[in-house]
């Protein structure tokens, strides 16, 4: 018996080093990504590539995007990164990878042809990618990679359990919001579903009401540290949480729900508004074909300032600066742009294209989150943003507001706190 | 007739069993509501509340074997799991032995170096150790990948090993060392099958940790081929949408092999105290 | 003992010796390769202000250490670890005492309690935050409650009860707590079971003639052959408890507020979220320390019980 085991021991040590990782072929080109729902797709267009070209393409999925993120910057530090990858972070991250010499600057290729390529791609998609002359980044102007997709995150709202609340029209103005969650609470039924349980989509539902209540430039000059975050103006925007809470206008646990599940709980018509992001069609879709929902922008605060969204482009592609097959790299990424598989793309996975003239026949809500498309704005097109840390203590509290632990103006002095340390600790270390 | 002593030992019995009872249907009940949802679809999963669904769909099983190409990342984790454990109880069951009885320089401070290794988590140490594994060229193989699993497991094995083999009598290793036997000897003859319920123990915690694992399989591969079951599974959980049923067929399959391994390996913690060498 | 036969003796001795050293150097080269160097390089780049991408850290001396001594979140994130690490101390290793126990001696259905018993940890904790998500849901849909555990309250008489268990500040970490343990008893009650099963017969027997009660059997003769054992129990839940995070993020996402938060959460928050990787090695070496220290504090405390 042990010597049966021995023997099994030695010939599983014989297979295991036997086989080792395929070493890369020339003519292969590899992409690194984490969009799962997309990867079928992806191998899709791969072979079709091959058949048109002769150039081979691999797709290797590695998700959840948290580790996906750390695959990257593990790759970075060992220098194995691969041709074609995405960069799943903020702007200073990108930035950082830039800095370190692995992105290729693209804008030669955009520029050529009278800027053929570039033209053909939605302004606002490729703004992201954009670094600008004298960014706050200290990265050189250029364009640092391909967007594939568009999306923008808006509210949705399910027409079926309005109707039985016996709401008839959308709210305008949040007040009206706010009346519509309390009618909606008499009858059973959930306010306002959305991701808070990630940070970011706190962040993004606050930014887009302190940009309706203050206006861009004093957000920017609060990020710069000119306004504190104890002024009038941002104790509204925090406000605007606690008003939520008291209309009792928001879905049990919301802080605690990854946007997967807020997705899901509006999709089995669990909550009347969501507050989601294109993608959220997809999802939608395949969970309950028979879903009767519409978009809207969110209501607005301020009647005098504009309703802001996020949006630009979804997912980028960026190409490796050491890599010896980046011309092969650049045309693929320039093909998979190109109409006929952005529209295949936007029927397969029903997202937003990033070629403005794919979008022919487009899903009615996807088109109809495509024409608020002006109105979007990006932190990563800000001139300046806030520092990590702030946010967090910022997102953080208005988690707290909505659980009903802290009060606006509580949650604005200790982010206030918390802002002048950094600035501080900015200044200590300008210092030469 | 029934004696006062009867009475009491009965009640005592019943009282021991519906404790076991009830603790036992808490751990039943998620892995019977795995099961119930694999054999459901995506619609109906969430709002039939039934505890046994009226359409039993198997073909979940299917889809989820075919399209997580279970079969190669299954051939993979066994690979995996039988190299990094049959490594594992080798490695540290010769090290126990020598922290155990034997006697060398350093000895101590070797000990507690592989005590503290194990005190010291190393969150985050995975992307150095990536970085590491490509400097030697070891990156995307999987003779990397199960070196370093073997040495995830190694410091806590090290440590129920010795504690196991301080607690076991000298008298028969000394027979056999006057009956002349060399020390790989003993270790092998009668220091190992006197071990056998801590070796049961530490086949399982690390099968466990083998076959569950999946973020450094992740970092350290990039070869599909070589990616184990963990991998085939992530991808019913795609980012937004989840095709529940399909999950749960998927982690159902994976959670059998386990559940053997532990099958067999429980009966040998029970089966050698009747074989009385020692208790005789 | 003649100089000759001392020095042959000499010589022998250093023979075995290193022959002995043998034994162990397997294990020292793989710990010595894939756990020294990672290690050395977190030491190393803890000291460092880096954002795990440019090519050149900056160098910083100890002050991440000082801002880590003043990071309140930090500490309070290190406080509910701890909090999780007690109620799996007593909670759940008190109940895997108390089973293995019940399943030390000759009863029915004894195969089937080892199975069901280990079914907990063989699940990822992926799996298992999902499915008690579900069974901790708090929402309404239809006048009905969706989860579970509220269902089941409500309709059988306890609505009082029903709760947000896991976005109400004074429920979440207990409930996180309650669903680690629960996944974490299995391996306390094997290991227990394992040691149980070690202890010979025939000092039951010996106590049993001498007249002891079962209290006094379990006090004078089970608990100290267990101490091994139970020592080794407790560190492992210690260790494994302190590092749960995969759970929670299952479970409440980033997290409820800071109510959520352990020091491995920070660790990877400050890693990927913040972008300060010397940061986060600062983390890690100093809750490596601390989880030494603690340890060690155990080991002591078993070896003084183990004198008296």
């Amino acid at each position: 018996m042990k010597t049966r085991v021995f023997w099994l021991l030695i010939f599983t040590l014989v297979i295991a080093m036997g086989c080792g990782g395929a070493s890369r072929d020339d003519n292969t080109l590899i992409v690194w990504h984490w969009m799962t729902d997309r990867h079928a797709a992806f191998e899709e267009l791969a072979a079709r590539y091959e058949a048109q070209t002769g150039v081979k393409v691999r797709f290797e999925l590695y998700a959840p995007s948290d580790i996906y993120s750390q695959k990257i910057i593990a790759a970075a530090q060992a220098r194995t990164l691969p041709d074609i990858f995405g960069i799943l972070d903020k702007k200073k991250v990108v930035a950082a990878f830039i800095e370190s010499g692995f992105v290729l600057d693209l804008q030669s290729y955009f520029a050529a042809d009278e800027r053929a390529w570039e033209r053909r791609l939605f302004p606002k998609a490729m703004s992201v990618n954009r670094f600008e002359a004298k960014n706050s980044y200290g990265i050189a102007p250029g364009i640092y990679g391909v967007p594939i997709d568009v999306t923008n995150i808006q509210m949705i709202y399910n027409k079926k359990l309005l109707k039985k609340a016996g709401i008839a029209k959308i709210p305008q103005t949040f007040d009206e919001f706010l009346e519509m969650a309390k009618l909606l609470r008499i009858h059973g039924i959930s306010g306002l579903v959305s991701g808070w349980g990630e940070m970011w989509m706190i962040d993004c539902f606050a930014s887009n009401y302190a940009f309706n209540i203050m206006g861009q430039d004093k957000v920017m000059a609060t990020f710069r540290g000119e306004v504190p975050y104890t002024d009038a103006d941002w104790i509204k925007v925090l406000d605007v949480f606690r008003r939520l809470r008291d209309a009792g206008a928001l879905a049990q646990g919301i802080v605690t729900k990854a946007n997967k599940y807020a997705e899901q709980d509006f999709a089995l018509g669990r909550a009347a508004f969501a507050f989601n992001g294109s993608w959220c069609v997809n999802v939608y879709d395949d969970m309950n074909p028979d879903l009767d929902y519409a978009v809207m922008m969110p209501p607005l605060v301020n009647p005098q300032r504009p309703m802001s969204i996020w949006g630009g482009a979804g997912s980028s592609f960026h190409v490796l600066a050491t890599s010896p097959n980046k011309d092969m790299a650049v045309a693929f990424l320039k093909w998979l742009t190109a109409e006929d598989q952005q529209t295949f793309l936007a029927e397969r996975t029903k997202n937003l294209p990033a070629n403005r003239y794919a979008a022919k026949t487009v899903h009615p809500v996807l088109a109809a989150f495509a024409a608020n498309m002006d109105h979007t704005t990006h932190p990563t097109i800000w001139p300046v943003n806030e520092q990590f840390v702030v946010t967090e203590v910022f997102d953080k509290g208005i988690q707290a507001i909505i659980i009903g632990e802290r009060t606006p103006q509580e949650v604005a002095l200790e982010v206030q706190k918390v802002k002048q340390r950094e600035m501080e600790k900015r200044r200590l270390r300008a210092r030469p | 007739m029934l004696n006062r002593y009867q009475i009491k030992s009965a009640a005592k019995t019943a009282g021991v069993h519906f404790f076991l009872m009830a603790v036992a249907v808490t751990c039943l009940f998620p892995i019977f509501w795995m099961v119930r949802s694999s054999l459901m679809t995506q619609d109906t999963i969430f709002s039939d509340k039934s505890l046994i669904p009226a359409q039993l769909h198997f073909q979940n099983y299917w889809t989820a074997w075919v399209e997580g190409n279970f079969g190669m990342y299954l051939l993979n984790s066994i690979i995996y799991t039988v190299a990094v454990v049959g490594g594992i109880v080798i490695i540290s069951s010769l090290a126990a032995y020598a922290f155990s009885r034997l006697q060398f320089p350093g000895k101590n401070f070797f000990f507690y170096l592989f005590v503290a290794a194990m005190m010291i988590p190393l969150p985050g140490g995975f992307v150095p150790l990536v970085v590491l594994m490509n400097k030697l060229r070891l990156a995307n193989t999987r003779i990397g990948y199960i070196l370093c699993m073997i040495n995830v497991g190694l410091a806590l094995s090290i440590l129920l090993l010795k504690t196991f083999f301080d607690k076991i009598h000298h008298d028969l290793e000394d027979a056999a060392r006057i009956d002349g036997c060399t020390k790989l000897g003993i270790w092998w003859h009668v220091a190992l099958p006197l071990a056998r319920p801590a070796l049961a123990v530490i086949v399982i915690f690390n099968s466990l940790n083998v076959w569950n694992e999946y973020i450094l399989a992740l970092l350290l591969l990039n070869n599909q081929s070589l990616m184990p079951l963990q991998r085939g599974v992530m991808v019913f959980q795609g980012a937004h949408s989840v095709d529940y049923p399909v999950l749960m067929a998927g982690l159902t399959i994976a959670a059998l092999p386990i559940i053997i391994i532990y099958l067999i390996m429980q009966k040998q913690i029970i089966k050698d105290l009747s074989s009385g060498a020692i208790f005789g | 003992m003649n100089s000759l036969a001392q020095k042959k003796s000499g010589l022998y001795n250093l023979r075995d010796k290193s022959e002995n050293f043998l034994f162990i150097l397997p294990a020292v080269a793989i710990f010595a390769i894939f756990y020294i160097y990672p290690f050395y390089k977190i030491f190393n780049l803890s000291l460092h202000e880096w954002n795990g991408i440019s090519l050149n850290p900056t160098f910083i001396g100890l002050a991440n250490f000082q801002e880590l001594l003043r990071d309140k979140i930090w500490w309070s994130s290190m406080g509910h670890a701890a909090y999780i690490t007690l109620m799996a101390l007593t909670f759940q290793n008190t109940l895997a005492f108390a089973l293995a126990l019940a399943c030390d001696r000759e009863i029915r259905l004894k195969r089937f309690y080892r199975v069901v018993f280990f079914l907990p940890p063989v699940l990822s904790e992926i799996v298992v935050g999902l499915i008690w998500r579900w069974i901790l849901d708090a929402g309404i849909q239809n006048g009905q409650q969706l989860g579970l555990l509220n269902h089941l309250l409500s309709s059988t008489g306890l609505p009082h009860l029903v709760n947000n268990w896991l976005s109400n500040p004074q429920t979440a970490l207990t409930t996180i707590a309650l669903v680690h343990s629960w996944k974490g008893f299995g391996w306390g009650f094997i290991m227990l079971l394992a040691g149980l099963q070690t202890i010979d017969h025939q000092l039951y027997e010996a106590a049993r003639v001498d007249g002891a009660g079962p209290w006094s059997v379990f006090k004078n003769v089970t608990l100290p052959m267990m101490i091994p054992v139970i020592l080794v129990v407790v560190i492992l839940t210690i260790l494994g408890s302190m590092q749960v995070f995969v759970l929670i993020l299952a479970m409440v996402s980033q997290g409820l507020v800071y109510h959520t938060e352990v020091p491995v959460t920070r660790i990877l928050a400050a890693m990927t979220s913040s972008g300060r990787f010397g940061y986060a090695c600062a983390m890690g070496v100093m809750f490596g320390a601390i989880l030494v220290a603690v340890s060690f504090a155990m080991k002591t405390l078993t070896d003084r019980m183990k004198q008296l």
